[in-house]
């Protein structure tokens, strides 16, 4: 049967900041306004809303999008909050996706929230609970305990070196310094900072690492006819898709994210796409380390397996290059408040298939986009296609 | 362009919290819990205990799965029979850990690895610690062999195996 | 957007007030096979989609949604969590489902309540940290509050109150899956040792363990499964505000929006006539009177005095909570509401035994949240 065409119409976000003042509903309601705003809808035209949000340690509120509903405008409305860990910033829009096309809702706002740094003393406390806790907590991991195995996993497999994986922070960290909203963006970073910064977990370094950050983005869904009235370029969401591997994250070969490539399938399938390295303009693929952005770009079929660092140094993937991949300067450049930095990039798509990129703007006229993201353990994979 | 729609947040500084600027309050959660550990993960405690590692198989895929669990997330079937497991194995992957997860710098090292497991199927591995090694001499596909605690000191738990050494 | 969704499966395990042979995987496992095998269908090749109501809390793990797929035969497949109710997981499903994406959705919810030694703490752990949690009151003083209102407003009399207890715990001894039927008297309640008053012990549900599996597929598909399909004619759901200061506290404006929208999906005008029957949330026993109304399932004030005529038991006139309800079954944390579904779709299958209604074709499934919210969940199932 064919589905109803869902778009996005608008969006909006807060900076990203190391540790903000406002709380996490005031967060929500920055971005909401600010995404209201964009399209001149008022918070009565939307009639459903999604949040998206991390582990509820990290806020320190139990039901946390129970509490954040205010701030997300969901008062008085149905309100669902999916979490797919990392993975949830661009499952949130497939969410609203699935609302708008049920039929059910003709606008839907999408809100992710993510204000990590009221976990003290280091928001990493909050991972400490992801493990299993019969057979794994006791051992004490800690989140850049996986990251490490897989990171190192993905290298041996392929003989990589640091320099190779550490050129995409470098890339992304100078796209981000056009991003309004980052944290991190820097146009003189390179890759001897990166090689030099402290050893946390071998082989991640410091500068590997996007650091915790607080932040809000929010996008406005319509369907078909809805969205043609309220601007005249609307965003469509051509294809989703998600996938989630088996908790037994130990059996799993860590050098292909495997559910990453299911995900992009469903996406692409239901787009359309046959041939995604063509057909695909712009990726923005979840980098929280810059390794990822090569497993996820390998998962999401636009390189071949273990090929995307060398597509990174032939330039393929900068702002102006093929492929461009993370022009918004990703999780590396402008922060990652988890959620938030998934929707982040939905966005991303949205201002940059619609030329509003500003110094960001990738050149000639991109008009197909995928977001993806990743979470939980080494686990999920999430995938919207955008175009217009 | 889309500036516009980026909200100018108040980003604070260590100096804010320091001087006294900004209120803070500070909670503790209490969150205090007692998983039943079932059957697979019951049983696999309890031969840890007692020194020994057990997989589960699966008598549709064959598998032997590691760790144990009483469905075959494979197949979707119960698994069929109790398998007990060598205590060597081979390093999937590793890594040098020099931070604890609060970033304070750790005096040694830490050398977490996946290992998979002698008489589980291929790649089944589990989460644990190599110790009486050199960090920068492990390697991929290393083997290794379970160093336990005393029968007096194991409690059925993951840490009754100190850590995996490497086979000399 | 014309497709139709069915419930063609329901499989469930307990409920317990302890469950220590099993751990949650292994219980939820349990479940899912029943309802697999009662839906006819295989979860690695039938089904395109997977919900779990979760929270990290109640499980106490972060990122809960890691440990959801295993046990339902959902590894590599599209799976999600909803932080959530059990019927918040199911409008998850039924909107994959009427979008055209996936034709088999499979929904989850469990409770692992016995595991949880600190749950007081943790509901508390959900109160606004600035405003609320300073108070440091037990959570159930918002129980108790929210009934002192409702009685102050002259809506509900404690005997009313009552009078649901009597009849929910009666109700649970007619059902073997609940943790906490028993014959009490009115007395009894009245006189069991107050908690926040006027709220005394037996008021409040106690909890169980258990879980639920519900598979759910577009009619076209459900014809060619194994018989029994109940239709999913509505759902509804809403949010209202968290604060204690500016919430409705005797309207169950929650409610009355959730099942409005419910309501306007199922093409029903009059559900005290539409409605035959309904399971609702009574995880308090005032929150059942206050639900009948908002709900539109009792004349407007008559709640309390239809219960105390019998009008909400087995053979009155809108039979209410025939399962036993919280209070009967138990407290499922985020699976209460399914548990409330559950029943409505064995009524409507003239599956319910003992406890079958004649005669009904339309039930109205409600859950709610738990403290501190003000969040609820309908759904309209219909034979």
């Amino acid at each position: 049967m064919t589905m109803r065409r869902v778009a996005v119409v608008g969006a909006g976000m807060t900076k990203f900041v190391r540790r903000a003042q406002e709380t996490g509903r005031e967060l929500a309601w920055e971005a909401t306004s600010k995404a209201l705003e964009s399209c001149e809808m008022s918070i009565d035209q939307i009639e459903a809303v999604v949040m998206g949000t991390g582990p509820d340690a990290f806020d320190g509120v139990h039901m946390k999008s129970e509490w954040l509903a205010d701030g997300a405008g969901a008062w008085g409305k149905p309100c669902l909050r999916g979490y797919v860990g990392g993975g949830t910033g661009v499952f949130a829009a497939a969410q609203g996706w699935y609302h708008v096309a049920s039929g059910l809702f003709d606008t839907c706002l999408v809100v992710c929230e993510e204000k990590m740094s009221p976990a003290q003393p280091h928001p990493q406390g909050a991972f400490l609970t992801i493990f299993d806790s019969f057979i794994e907590r006791p051992l004490g991991p800690n989140l850049l305990w996986i990251f490490a195995l897989e990171m190192n996993a993905y290298m041996q497999r392929y003989g990589l070196r640091k320099e190779d994986i550490a050129q995409v922070a470098v890339k992304n960290k100078r796209n981000a310094a056009d991003h309004p909203a980052s944290l991190l963006g820097d146009r003189n970073i390179t890759l001897k900072d990166i090689l030099e910064s402290e050893v946390m977990a071998w082989p991640v370094q410091r500068l590997d690492v996007s650091p915790v950050t607080d932040g809000a983005v929010a996008v406005v869904l319509a369907a078909d006819n809805v969205a043609r009235r309220v601007t005249p370029q609307p965003v469509w969401i051509e294809g989703v898709g998600w996938n989630l591997d088996t908790a037994y994250w130990t059996d799993r070969d860590l050098s292909y994210p495997t559910y990453v490539e299911e995900a992009a399938r469903m996406a692409y399938r239901m787009a359309g796409i046959t041939e995604p390295r063509q057909q695909i303009h712009i990726a923005e693929p979840y980098d929280p380390f810059d390794y990822k952005e090569l497993h996820h770009l390998e998962g999401l079929m636009l390189f071949p397996k273990g090929k995307a660092p060398e597509a990174t140094a032939l330039g393929i993937t900068q702002r102006n290059g093929d492929l461009p991949v993370c022009p918004s300067g990703g999780l590396l450049g402008v922060g990652n408040p988890i959620a938030a930095a998934g929707l982040m990039k939905v966005a991303e798509l949205f201002w940059q298939l619609r030329g509003e990129a500003g110094g960001r703007q990738v050149p000639g006229d991109p008009r197909r986009g995928v977001a993806q993201a990743w979470g939980d353990l080494m686990q999920v994979g999430t995938v919207v296609v955008m175009g217009k | 362009m889309m500036d516009q729609w980026v909200y100018s947040t108040t980003g604070l500084h260590e100096k804010d919290f320091e001087t006294g600027r900004v209120l803070v309050e500070t909670w503790k959660s209490k969150a205090e819990y007692a998983w039943d550990a079932g059957i697979a993960m019951g049983r696999f405690l309890e031969e840890l205990r007692c020194g020994r590692l057990v997989g589960r198989r699966c008598n549709s895929c064959h598998r032997v799965l590691f760790p144990p669990r009483m469905f075959c997330e494979q197949c979707f079937r119960p698994t069929a029979e109790w398998v007990t497991l060598a205590e060597t194995g081979t390093v999937m992957t590793y890594s040098i850990v020099h931070v604890r997860w609060d970033m304070v710098r750790l005096n040694q090292p830490q050398v977490p690895a996946v290992v998979a497991i002698d008489g589980a199927s291929q790649g089944m591995g589990i989460l644990h610690l190599l110790g009486e090694v050199v960090p920068e001499s492990v390697k991929m596909g290393m083997r290794v062999q379970a160093v336990w605690k005393t029968p007096e000191e194991r409690e059925g738990s993951i840490t009754d195996i100190r850590y995996f050494k490497p086979i000399s | 957007m014309n497709r139709t969704v069915e419930i063609v499966g329901v499989g469930w395990s307990g409920f317990r007030s302890i469950t220590p042979d099993q751990s949650y995987k292994e219980l939820i496992f349990e479940a899912a096979t029943r309802a697999y095998a009662d839906a006819g269908i295989d979860p690695r090749y039938d089904v395109q989609g997977f919900v779990t109501a979760a929270e990290d809390y109640h499980e106490g793990t972060s990122i809960y949604d890691e440990y959801t797929p295993d046990q339902l035969g959902a590894a590599q497949r599209p799976m999600h969590t909803i932080a959530g109710d059990g019927l918040h997981a199911l409008a998850a499903a039924y909107m994959q489902i009427a979008s055209g994406l996936m034709d088999v959705v499979v929904v989850e919810a469990h409770s692992k309540a016995s595991n949880i030694l600190s749950l007081p703490h943790i509901t508390a752990f959900a109160e606004d940290p600035t405003f609320e949690r300073p108070l440091a009151l037990h959570p159930i003083a918002l129980a108790g509050l929210e009934m002192q209102a409702l009685i102050n407003s002259g809506r509900i009399t404690e005997e009313e109150c009552a009078g649901v207890v009597v009849k929910n715990r009666r109700n649970a001894t007619r059902n073997p899956s609940a943790a906490h039927g028993i014959e009490v008297t009115s007395k009894d309640v009245l006189a069991s040792p107050p908690l926040a008053s006027p709220l005394t012990s037996l008021m409040a549900a106690p909890h169980a363990d258990g879980a639920l599996v519900f598979v759910l597929a577009d009619t076209e598909r459900a014809r060619t499964l194994k018989g029994n399909p109940v239709r999913v004619r509505g759902v509804g759901w809403a949010t209202d505000t968290p604060a204690l200061d500016s919430r409705d506290w005797t309207g169950g404006r929650y409610a009355r929006k959730a099942a409005e929208m419910a309501y306007r999906v199922a093409g029903i005008h009059t559900p005290g006539r539409e409605i035959d029957f309904a399971e609702v949330d009574d995880s308090f026993a005032h929150k059942e009177l206050l639900h009948l109304e908002a709900l539109d399932l009792v004349p407007k004030g008559r709640a309390g005095e239809w219960t105390l005529q019998g009008q909400t038991a087995p053979s009155g006139s809108m039979p209410v909570n025939i399962s036993g309800g919280a209070l009967g079954e138990g407290s499922l944390l985020d699976a209460t509401g399914l548990s409330r579904a559950l029943e409505v779709v064995l009524q409507l299958r003239g599956q319910a035994g003992p406890r079958q209604l004649p005669h009904v074709t339309t039930g109205l499934a409600f859950g709610w949240r738990g403290l501190p919210t003000t969040v609820g969940v309908a759904a309209v199932l219909s034979a």
